[in-house]
């Protein structure tokens, strides 16, 4: 199978990444959405949706991406894995928002991730609301250390949390937002 | 929201991830359910006087090598099932191939026996009671590995709510095997077989609910 020409270029964003490289690993997020813009649109041409809603599925899937992370295996490509939770989240929200998921077809993952879209539009999540769903603790943390970009010891020092507290809500925010992204009514 | 700001949102800060890190916790989540099966097992029954002896040794013996290849094979495809586009095929296969293996042991040896030995071998002393308590004893190592897939990113729930659900059951058997007497082939075939394929009937059915992220 022809994977994408770029495969070894994201997978080293990706190692990169998983090894604590934050420019990398927002690198590999942009590329990705490009290419998950132009999956997603083209599945969704197929059962007339607009574009709008394939940006919610980008955004869902890269958080799915980056919450699950640590599913990835580093001895494999990386581009299966991507497609693999792609279409997860596609046959979870074409389900959720009740269409046909005898529409999306098993294909290999070389083929399907194959072009890519820049344009982005604006997705129907409102993450300021999401956020107002958030234990307080939790969304203090989101907010200093991925809003703010404060590292997690000064987002410890100003929460009066210890680091650990920290990275946990951290985490357990992303989880829950992930969670509330799923759950939100369809617009 | 704007893509970008998710991006934005996501890439700060960035946590590196361990190595190995879910192999561990899927072992570890095994190893506890396993443990925690045992310990109930000992509280239930009390420490074995003497598990091995008694002529049907070696039959428990190989009863309780299927179910722990069954553990490991299972456990191995968990580990594959858990990441995203990994396929596992391997060891369905041989998933398949011993549940195979039991069940046909289980139809020879009656075939080879005359009818009227049939009931006495299939109904030994305490098949109920061996049918119902392997369910019960795999509930636990069930419920660390459906706690453990959860953080993990499985794609095919119902398969791996069903291997989940194998894997339990045959720990449960394991648990068992020393407790009940396995007086014939057709006893183990049927009376720790069927409950471990009845546990994964159950975890595919409970899998899209439980495992469904």
């Amino acid at each position: 199978m022809d994977l994408r020409s770029d495969e070894p270029e994201l997978r080293a964003l990706m190692l990169a990444g998983l090894d604590g490289d934050a420019a990398a690993h927002k690198a590999l997020l942009a590329r990705l959405a490009a290419i998950l813009r132009a999956y997603f649109k083209g599945q969704f041409a197929r059962i007339g949706r607009g574009a709008a809603d394939a940006e919610d599925l980008v955004q869902e899937t890269l958080i799915a991406l980056h919450t699950r992370r640590h599913t990835y295996d580093r001895s494999q490509l990386l581009t299966p894995w991507v497609y693999a939770i792609a279409r997860y989240r596609l046959v979870d929200y074409l389900r959720r928002t009740k269409a046909s998921v005898a529409d999306v077809p098993i294909e290999a993952a070389a083929g399907v991730l194959a072009d890519e879209d820049p344009t982005a539009v604006d997705s129907t999540l409102d993450l300021m609301k999401l956020m107002a769903q958030l234990t307080p603790k939790t969304r203090q943390a989101i907010q200093l250390v991925k809003l703010d970009g404060l590292s997690v010891s000064e987002a410890a020092t100003q929460a009066g949390m210890s680091e650990s507290a920290i990275k946990v809500a951290v985490h357990r925010g992303l989880r829950a937002l992930s969670l509330l992204v799923r759950q939100r009514s369809p617009s | 929201m704007k893509t970008d700001e998710l991006i934005d949102l996501l890439g700060a800060n960035v946590e590196p991830v361990k190595r190995g890190y879910m192999r561990t916790a899927l072992l570890a989540a095994l190893a506890v359910g396993a443990a925690a099966a045992f310990c109930l097992r000992l509280a239930v029954y009390g420490v074995p006087a003497n598990p091995f002896s008694g002529e049907d040794v070696g039959l428990k013996v190989a009863g309780l090598a299927l179910a722990l290849s069954l553990v490991v094979v299972g456990g191995g495809f968990l580990i594959k099932s858990a990441r995203p586009g990994e396929a596992g095929r391997g060891a369905l296969i041989i998933i398949g191939l011993l549940l195979l293996a039991i069940f046909s042991a289980g139809t020879i040896a009656l075939a080879l026996a005359s009818p009227s030995a049939w009931s006495g071998m299939v109904f030994g002393p305490q098949w109920a009671a061996c049918f119902f308590c392997i369910p019960v004893f795999a509930a636990l190592p069930f419920a660390t590995l459906v706690w453990a897939l959860r953080k993990a990113a499985p794609t095919r729930l119902a398969l791996t709510g069903a291997v989940i659900g194998l894997v339990a059951g045959a720990l449960g058997a394991a648990v068992c095997a020393y407790h009940y007497p396995s007086s014939s082939i057709p006893f183990l075939a049927f009376w720790y077989g069927g409950p471990i394929v009845l546990c994964g009937l159950i975890g595919a059915l409970l899998g899209p609910r439980l495992l469904r992220w």
